[in-house]
């Protein structure tokens, strides 16, 4: 919060950044974060049309038991595909390159991101190294997976695995550029009186995020070269008959990997603070906690990779430390879902579509993690390595998590991007439908596992057939509650669409203090900090009960 | 800036851990395969990028201090040891593939798979370096060719070419007694 004059600035104080300019050339060449945020936002929508479809192909080629819809070889491309799709250009920079693209200098009172040019570039890369994936998909595909593990990926595999390789690769620049950004910008741009201990928890998870975008991604960048070298001209680490050890690949690759599962979720935890705080119009409980599980989890992450080889062989020393650790990792995370259930306890909440997905959200999130605890066990991993427990478990955390936390933010945060409300019925509804349809789609998914159903097999014994409809099913409800908000998102866009005010939802923090949509400069004054965040209570607007 | 040298040195850091780990397995052939590699010229040419970065920082302090011509001599001083660095990296290499030890060529012939993923991760690991002494270069003749650059006396733009060539040396400082002096004798 900052002065209260701030608060309702007036409408023509300047011209909104929509509005500043209407060319292609004031979109396409753009420096503002906001913007670029819009590009971005654009864009992963496409690539998760394409993820998606992906999926949609796998689940219907999964009603029955023999392999009707796809061949051996197509099935293995549309899983692989999903996966590349999916991790690296729809959930790595959903929310950070949206959401936080957006937020993160209105947040903390700055009028851009440090290098403006710079994320620009990274949304170019970004895109390059997409057009790159969708060429591979329209040349053949790949088949190895999205982990690429050797030796099929070096020595094996048919298709474009080299293609794909440079597109993840490429990406990673994106990505880093990105994290450079973030970095710099939370410790220079700060408004005057926007102390470390005034942040919002969303910028928190956002500096924890930039911290493994840095320092994660070049390992990944360096373990696809290496796999690249093998594959073109033979010089290569992997292979045995070339001196080389497969299991090294494993051990880079999910350095990278596994830190980069926080780097999904991460940026969701933040968005689910705000979520909450708003909701509750109470002070987060245990702010420290909060911000510093964070950077724990960050931390923590990048030394439990060895979980993902417990039955490749490594020593069983190794996988005992590699087994605590990643139970460690689980308790900043359940210190975080005891603080927002302790900031809901007794306040006045008010339940709206970005509060239901902020709760739905919780629950996947505790179940999702729950499963993890039990897959960090080394007995229990043994029996469902490589089943659909496993699938399960990661798209709890990855679907259930970190997409409902993209969709709650997105809702919540939709009136200050475009100016406009969307209908709050229907927002409710998706809320619900996704909630339903997701749970119908993967819990089944953890019985099949624990039943022995393989992943990435696409024939299966007759006994699993049950469970795979209703999984497909549940999918059809899902895709159903996805469609929902792309329809009545897009139509407050239309003309004679309600107009947001500048604070709909009686939230604090800056980026409620400025017009919707902002100005192009972020503020008509450079905002002074003088509160702690989530300084509530501030009185609930009306204008959010004609909703 | 510094904040993109961290990325950059995760870069490298795989594979310094797949040397490592290497060396700790297989502790002799390690040594015996990295004596094959020219210690001299690995000697020489650590000597040619140290002096080289000393011209970097030479360049920083030249700008700071209002002297624009030393910051351009200096610069093409490093510029020059550079292309001296690649020169003699790049005799090496055909000193190597005489011997037989380039992977993935006709005439490669090893005394085992330890020797054989020695060589692998030589040249990837000092391929890679080149690759980047080769940006840093570039980088270098950007710096030196600017003219308002040598004339900012907060050398910005010069200080962060400086730092990255200083990452460049760095890199090799680590690349030298991993690969060359373990297997001197």
């Amino acid at each position: 919060m900052t002065e209260p004059r701030f608060e309702h600035p007036p409408e023509e104080a300047a011209i909104s950044y929509l509005a500043d300019g209407h060319s292609l050339r004031s979109w396409f060449l753009t420096t503002d974060h906001k913007r670029i945020a819009l590009l971005y936002l654009v864009s992963i929508t496409f690539f998760f049309l394409i993820g998606a479809s992906a999926a949609a192909l796998i689940r219907l080629d999964l009603l029955t038991p023999q392999a009707d819809l796809l061949t051996n070889e197509g099935y293995n491309r549309a899983f692989s595909i999903h996966g590349i799709v999916m991790v690296w250009f729809f959930l790595i920079p959903a929310i950070p390159n949206v959401l936080g693209n957006f937020l993160v200098p209105i947040m903390i009172g700055a009028r851009d991101l440090a290098f403006p040019r710079l994320n620009l570039l990274s949304w170019y890369i970004y895109i390059f190294s997409g057009l790159l994936t969708l060429y591979v998909v329209v040349s053949g595909g790949v088949d190895t997976g999205w982990t690429f593990y050797t030796p099929l990926s070096s020595a094996y595999a048919n298709g474009a695995v080299v293609a794909t390789i440079v597109a993840v690769f490429i990406s990673g620049f994106s990505t880093i550029l990105t994290g450079i950004n973030f970095i710099v910008t939370i410790h220079k741009l700060r408004a005057p009186g926007m102390t470390w201990g005034r942040l919002p928890l969303f910028i928190w998870s956002h500096y924890a995020t930039s911290i493994i975008f840095v320092l994660a991604t070049p390992v990944l960048a360096v373990t696809l070269l290496l796999v690249a070298a093998e594959r073109l001209i033979g010089i290569g680490v992997f292979d045995p008959r070339l001196g080389g050890d497969p299991l090294l690949f494993q051990h880079l690759f999910w350095f990278y990997s596994h830190p980069a599962v926080y780097i999904m979720i991460l940026p969701a935890l933040g968005v689910i603070s705000e979520l909450i705080t708003a909701a509750a119009h109470k002070r987060i409980f245990g702010y420290w906690f909060v911000a510093i599980a964070s950077i724990a989890i960050a931390v923590i992450g990048f030394m439990v990779w060895g979980h993902h080889m417990f039955v490749s062989g490594q020593s069983v020393y190794a996988s005992a430390v590699f087994s605590f650790l990643s139970i460690a990792v689980a308790v900043p995370s359940a210190i975080k879902v005891y603080n927002w259930t302790a900031t809901l306890y007794k306040a006045d909440i008010a339940i709206d579509a970005p509060l239901l997905f902020a709760l739905s959200f919780i629950g996947l999130f505790v179940a999702g993690g729950l499963t993890g605890l039990m897959l960090a066990m080394l007995a229990i991993d043994v029996h469902v390595t490589d089943t659909y427990f496993v699938v399960a478990h990661f798209h709890y955390i990855m679907v259930g998590g970190s997409v409902t936390a993209f969709f709650g933010g997105l809702h919540f945060w939709w009136p200050k991007i475009t100016g406009r409300l969307y209908n709050e019925t229907l927002g409710r509804i998706a809320a619900v439908l996704i909630l339903v349809g997701f749970n119908v789609t993967f819990f089944p998914q953890f019985l099949l596992g624990y039943e022995g159903m393989p992943r990435r097999y696409h024939v299966y014994p007759p006994e699993f057939q049950v469970l795979h409809v209703i999984s497909s099913m549940g999918a059809a409800l899902l895709a159903v509650g996805y469609a929902l908000p792309a329809i009545y998102l897009i139509a407050s866009l239309l003309p004679g669409g309600r107009r947001a005010p500048a604070n709909p939802w009686g939230a604090t923090g800056l980026e409620w203090t400025t017009s919707s949509p902002p100005p192009k400069d972020n503020f008509t004054e450079q905002p002074v900090v003088a509160r702690q965040p989530y300084d509530y209570p501030l009185a609930h607007p009306a204008s959010r009960d004609d909703g | 800036m510094l904040v993109f040298l961290a990325s950059e040195v995760m870069l490298f850091g795989g594979i310094f851990a797949a040397a490592l780990a290497l060396r700790l397995e297989h502790e002799s052939a390690y040594g015996a395969a990295a004596h094959h590699l020219n210690l001299w010229l690995g000697t020489a040419n650590t000597a040619v990028l140290l002096t080289s970065s000393l011209m970097a920082a030479i360049a920083v302090q030249a700008a700071r201090d209002g002297k624009p011509a030393w910051a351009a001599r200096a610069l093409w001083a490093a510029v020059l040891l550079g292309c001296v660095f690649l020169a003699i990296k790049g005799a090496e290499y055909a000193g190597d593939l005489r011997e037989g030890l380039m992977p993935g060529t006709a005439q490669a012939h090893f005394e085992g798979t330890t020797q054989h993923l020695f060589m692998n991760l030589y040249f990837i690991g000092t391929g890679l370096h080149a690759v980047h002494v080769t940006i840093g270069l570039g980088l270098l003749v950007v710096a030196a060719l600017n003219r308002q650059a040598r004339h900012d006396q907060h050398a910005v733009l010069i200080g962060n070419v400086a730092l990255y060539w200083h990452l460049v040396d760095v890199v090799w400082v680590f690349l030298y007694p991993t690969l060359y002096l373990a297997g001197a004798r």
